[in-house]
């Protein structure tokens, strides 16, 4: 692994992506109090917490999906704090969601290649997509990178669970991401698609970055060199992976006694 | 018919890639009886009067493009737009206008290759501007907006006078002696009829596959998700109108000439929700729906008030009988006679499946 230093000088001195103060209020509940955290280019982060920490909340408002109620945050240096969704997507960030959001009248390929379109110019294009045109082709290759070749015609309602989670993350490789957010991407998978997911999640490029949301520690810890802990919508804690392990207030929120 | 079958399954496009590149493989691809109704449409005109050529095939033609036009908001984009019938009464106006009517003084008697133009313009930008303003809303929102701004036109034409001539609109509107034919005659309209019909259908099936159609059933099923792909969602929706509204305009014009006319009523709140009837007993699945439905619609019209006087029935009562179809039609297939087609194949091939 390149030291942080060799990596902070290749990306530029801005960070992948920072929150100042980024809070979120639902009427009257707190989901995002003042959550401030930066990440630095290719960091890839696990983020930890019971449910209601806030975690999605977070991604939610990264992304824009819901955007905060107060703070900043940057990406790559630029505040798109206030920008839509599809702008933020367009410099580089990508999500998946926890409960896949999928075209499921669509084939494999098809939602592959949306996203492909999504990221790139010609989104009004009246032509049909032809087989050898480069954005198909890199659909192809993406439909690959997930393991998901032998069903790429197949329409994505008839896809296993499993399937549809390998999918998402297809979606999010689209382009030319340079921050991903997971969202509890190994949620309901079986063991064995379990080691598919970290085998994919590892052999993303370096250059890329991402946060991950995850409950099973045994993946969340396999996939990041950093971690923070939310709880009641704050950032509890942060570190390095056995920082947060020994740490005993953690442990006693989170990991229960002797789990991790 | 049968090639709805083929285009709905977005496999079958995919089980020949090489398409595009050989053209023998592409003719290959059409169903026979694709052939067939083709064959048929072109030699109607042989062993049919000008009465069918025009009252049934001609509007049937025409509502088919404005139903198509609706089709394609409402199947691919999920938008209900009410506006449709209304974007082609404003192409009509507009070609009376800056064309020829029997109403000089307003009419400024441009020649034809300047109003067309300016009347499909025009017609697109209040079918987008009406679309800009709907996009925002969902559902019966949609349908209440787009019916007030349907509304809106009709009540400005009937009570203005010094652009639209009010309540009598404009008479004598015809189509341009092009090549030296008089496309108002029986023969000449339905072949130009069933040439926009034709082409307007190709383009929203050809579309519907395209990257811009992927996108827009992308944002009719899951519109965040589209944003968090890229795609701006409302911009994404309102070139959806700007599209369906070329369709009705076009079709607009060939209205006003099939009339000869263009007043209020041509675009009032009844032929407004016409449309809608015509596109949901079609069925808003394949763009061959909406020709199915206005097939129906204008043979019912047409002869309902026959059938009743035949049986003793007082003639006025027509509307009932038209009422009575839609209804059994809906009743049966909520998702109209493409539906029920869809269905009776499926048992079809399940019996044969069984023996």
């Amino acid at each position: 692994m390149a030291s942080v230093a060799e990596r902070l000088s290749a990306a530029g001195t801005a960070n992948a992506l920072e929150l100042r103060g980024v809070s979120r209020l639902f009427g009257a509940l707190v989901a995002l109090d003042d959550v401030t955290m930066s990440v630095r280019p290719g960091e890839r982060r696990a983020v930890l917490g019971s449910n209601g920490a806030g975690k999605t909340t977070l991604f939610n408002a990264v992304t824009g999906d819901f955007p905060p109620s107060s703070g900043v945050i940057r990406f790559f240096g630029e505040d798109i704090t206030w920008f839509p969704p599809h702008e933020r997507i367009r410099r580089g960030l990508r999500r998946t969601y926890q409960i896949s959001l999928l075209f499921g009248d669509l084939s494999v390929l098809d939602n592959v290649y949306l996203a492909c379109r999504g990221v790139s110019r010609g989104r009004f294009s009246l032509l049909r997509p032809r087989r050898n045109d480069a954005l198909m082709q890199s659909a192809i290759e993406l439909v690959e990178a997930v393991h998901l070749s032998a069903v790429r015609e197949r329409l994505v309602a008839q896809l296993s669970y499993g399937e549809q989670r390998q999918l998402e993350i297809a979606l999010a490789l689209a382009g030319a991401p340079r921050f991903i957010l997971f969202d509890e991407p190994a949620a309901g998978l079986a063991p064995g698609e379990r080691a598919e997911l970290v085998e994919i999640l590892s052999s993303l490029p370096r250059h890329i970055g991402y946060i991950i949301i995850e409950h099973d520690m045994d993946v969340a810890l396999r996939v990041a060199e950093s971690v923070s802990m939310m709880h009641n919508g704050r950032i509890l804690k942060e570190g390095t992976p056995a920082e947060i392990e020994s740490d005993r207030e953690v442990q006693e929120l989170y990991l229960g006694g002797g789990h991790g | 018919m049968a090639a709805t079958t083929n285009t709905l399954n977005p496999d079958a496009d995919r089980a020949a890639p090489s398409a595009a590149q050989s053209l023998p493989d592409w003719l290959n691809r059409i169903h026979p009886a694709v052939w067939l109704l083709a064959l048929f449409l072109l030699f109607v005109p042989a062993f049919t009067n000008d009465f069918i050529q025009l009252q049934v095939f001609g509007w049937a033609f025409v509502l088919g493009m404005i139903a198509l036009s609706l089709m394609f908001l409402a199947g691919y984009g999920g938008m209900v737009s009410l506006v449709q019938m209304t974007v082609a009464g404003c192409a009509g106006y507009m070609y009376a206008i800056f064309g020829h009517s029997a109403f000089m003084e307003v009419s400024l008697g441009w020649p034809w290759w300047a109003t067309i133009p300016i009347a499909l313009i025009i017609a697109v930008l209040f079918g987008t501007i009406s679309g800009a303003l709907a996009v925002r809303t969902e559902g019966i929102y949609t349908i209440m907006i787009t019916l007030a701004i349907a509304s809106a036109f009709f009540y400005f034409t009937r009570q203005n006078y010094t652009i639209f001539n009010g309540f009598s609109g404009f008479n004598a509107v015809r189509p341009p002696p092009l090549f030296g034919v008089d496309w108002k005659q029986a023969t000449p309209f339905y072949y130009l009829s069933l040439f926009f019909a034709t082409l307007s259908f190709l383009a929203v099936l050809y579309v519907s596959r395209s990257s811009f159609g992927l996108a827009l059933q992308g944002v009719r099923d899951n519109a965040r998700r589209m944003e968090a792909l890229g795609f701006n969602v409302t911009a994404h929706r309102i070139a959806a109108y700007s599209f369906a509204a070329l369709i009705a305009a076009v079709a607009g014009i060939l209205l006003t000439w099939l009339n000869g006319q263009i007043s209020p009523g041509t675009a009032g709140i009844g032929p407004v929700i016409d449309i809608l009837i015509i596109a949901v007993v079609g069925g808003l699945r394949h763009p061959i729906g909406p020709f199915i439905g206005a097939l129906i619609y204008v043979v019912l019209r047409t002869f309902a008030l026959d059938a009743l006087v035949a049986v003793g029935i007082a003639g006025e009562r027509f509307q009932l009988l038209i009422g009575l179809g839609f209804l059994l039609i809906v009743l049966f297939s909520p998702d109209g006679v493409l539906g029920l087609w869809s269905r009776w194949r499926a048992r079809l091939r399940k019996r044969r499946s069984e023996l």
